[in-house]
């Protein structure tokens, strides 16, 4: 899926060419409650079609930017625009427009869960002939007559999931949507939140699982104590924290590999009293040299591994170098 | 404002508490007491053991309504004259504290309720206007307690006039000052308190607070509810058309500043805008 930002989205970005038109962006947004800040200066930049991951702690302001964004709470400074609308303004326009899953799902218990989505339909002024096409979606069709408080919190994010696209919105916003979920339930709820952005849906997820982020963002945001730290695609920023190419070499006696330093397409090598050691290179191809290096010096080499940075590296990098 | 989602709203609270046992049972029993029980007991005591005493001091106190009320009790001896009283005059209040009740135990919970379940961000996020959301909510509040004094009503015009009627010469319940108490004073005094009870639900907390809010609330309206609704039946009918009156401009006045108080703020349960 194509994906660029058109305009600076934080700090650290590269600004590039508009490939998708932006759905949502929020531009150097503050909020408040009372004295506490939620939002300090936070900017992001979602274009249509794609999902961006809201990566940060607990506090960091992820749910409050999705209440900005549907215009649920107003910011206090800078802009907010959803399809160029204003959602202070125009709210109820955006909010049409809009799917929401909360942090708690946010249905009736005393409902059954037809008479939650009937609800839904009914506020957002569609008809309730897509009701059971959207419960067979999410495969909770079966329990739909049945009183919401008896469902699993599984089943409860599977309503909660087809109430968000029963209006047939074009931005979904979801809340932490595997929270307290079996890691089966998760990895089926992230398949249809990626079945939805494939359909050319945009969607804005907020989590603090970096694994959850990480096959599913098209492009991540890290907040952190109400500011946007970084954001770009996952390889992009990973390919900003580390521009080399990095391998991970262990050896029987790890002194040896200080035999490396010097050698051609070798940038750096980092040497740990224990574990293996962490060799910047110029090129993934040059492997095969040092092994014979090593080997030529009686270094008996034990471990050869490309080293691939993780959303999870990027996210501890980024905020090592904060703190 | 969308009337069709101020129905859904109404219709979809009614709907959950229709659901509520532990809720709307309690106060089935309440109505019962107030317009069946009591009443059938006291009117049977008086109307079939009619010389004691009791009614005999009861029937000399009638001697303090005012003349008006007075020259319209019907009956010739004293136990039919004073379950005629007390059949029109006594119950009065009935009519207002078990809507008032009723209804302040429903709407106190209605914005707090949605924000503790979680739902409020749900109605935040939806399309439907905050005039919508508040209306709704009022108007479920309001039904219940409405209905059961409806009801109530009629089991009540049937206990009066089935007990007392035989003694006062017929069927006479409801008397004009009455239908007007029910239809033009007893409404605008349940949307009024409803305005103030609703507005202070999106206000605090919790639920516990809410109810507390609610009590405090009601309970002076119920006195003044109470006065002005002895005062519309003791007067002449046209007393309860200008307490009515007054009523419906203090309820509308209070509907339009508990529309304003309303933000999507209040129903996430984040502090409000400064």
């Amino acid at each position: 899926m194509a994906l660029v930002t058109s305009e600076p989205a934080a700090a650290g970005s590269s600004p590039a060419a508009v490939v998708a038109p932006i759905a949502v962006s929020l531009d150097h947004v503050r909020r408040g409650f009372g004295e506490k800040p939620a939002l300090v200066d936070l900017s992001i930049s979602a274009p249509s079609g794609t999902i961006t991951v809201l990566l940060g702690p607990n506090g960091a302001g992820k749910t409050t930017a999705v209440r900005m964004i549907t215009g649920a709470l107003s910011p206090e400074a800078g802009t907010v625009r959803v399809f160029g609308l204003d959602p202070s303004t125009d709210g109820e326009a955006v909010r049409r427009r809009c799917g929401v899953v909360a942090a708690k799902p946010a249905l009736y218990d005393r409902l059954s869960g037809y008479d939650n989505l009937a609800y839904s339909a009914a506020l957002y002024g569609v008809s309730n002939a897509g009701i059971g096409a959207a419960a067979e979606r999410f495969g909770i069709a079966a329990a739909l007559e049945r009183q919401v408080g008896g469902y699993s919190t599984g089943m409860k994010t599977r309503l909660a999931l087809a109430r968000s696209v029963l209006h047939d919105p074009e931005l979904l916003l979801y809340d932490e949507p595997t929270s307290g979920l079996d890691p089966e339930s998760s990895v089926a709820v992230l398949d249809l939140i990626h079945e939805m952005a494939d359909e050319g849906r945009t969607v804005i997820m907020c989590t603090h699982l970096l694994l959850e982020a990480e096959g599913l963002a098209d492009q991540v945001v890290v907040l952190e104590s109400g500011t946007d730290v970084i954001s770009g695609r996952p390889s992009e920023l990973t390919r900003r924290y580390w521009p080399d190419t990095i391998v991970k070499i262990a050896a029987t006696d790890p002194a040896g590999l200080a035999a490396l330093r010097g050698k051609p397409g070798v940038l750096g090598i980092d040497l740990e009293s224990e574990g293996p050691a962490t060799v910047r290179l110029d090129d993934i191809s040059r492997v095969p040299d040092l092994v014979d290096v090593l080997v030529g010096a009686g270094t008996r080499v034990t471990r050869v591994e490309p080293f691939t940075p993780t959303l999870e590296d990027l996210y501890f990098a980024v905020r090592g170098m904060r703190q | 404002m969308s009337w069709f989602r101020v129905k859904t709203i109404a219709r979809t609270d009614l709907k959950q508490l229709a659901q509520a046992r532990d809720f709307w049972g309690p106060m089935v029993i309440l109505g019962s007491v107030f317009f069946v029980f009591v009443p059938l007991v006291l009117l049977l005591a008086i109307t079939h053991v009619g010389d004691i005493h009791a009614v005999q001091q009861v029937s000399q106190a009638l001697d303090l309504l005012p003349p008006k009320a007075q020259a319209a009790i019907r009956g010739t001896s004293d136990s039919a004259r004073t379950s005629y009283a007390l059949a029109v005059y006594l119950f009065a209040p009935v009519a207002v504290v078990v809507p008032l009740t009723i209804a302040t135990a429903v709407g106190a919970t209605t914005i707090v309720g949605e924000r503790e379940r979680g739902t409020g961000e749900f109605l935040a996020h939806s399309p439907a206007a905050l005039q919508d959301i508040y209306l709704g909510k009022l108007i479920a509040s309001l039904l219940p307690g409405y209905a059961t004094t409806v009801v109530g009503f009629g089991l009540y015009s049937l206990i009066v006039n089935l007990v007392v009627g035989p003694k006062v010469g017929g069927w006479f319940f409801p008397t004009p000052a009455w239908w007007v108490l029910m239809i033009w004073v007893v409404p605008p005094f349940l949307a009024l308190t409803l305005a103030i009870v609703v507005r202070y639900s999106a206000r605090v907390k919790s639920s516990a607070a809410a109810q507390q809010v609610a009590g405090l609330v009601s309970l002076p309206m119920i006195i003044i509810a109470y006065s002005q609704s002895t005062g519309a039946l003791f007067g002449a009918t046209n007393t309860g058309y200008a307490i009515g009156a007054l009523a419906w401009i203090a309820a509308i006045f209070g509907l339009s500043r508990g529309m304003r108080s309303m933000t999507r703020a209040r129903l996430l349960g984040v502090a409000d805008e400064a």
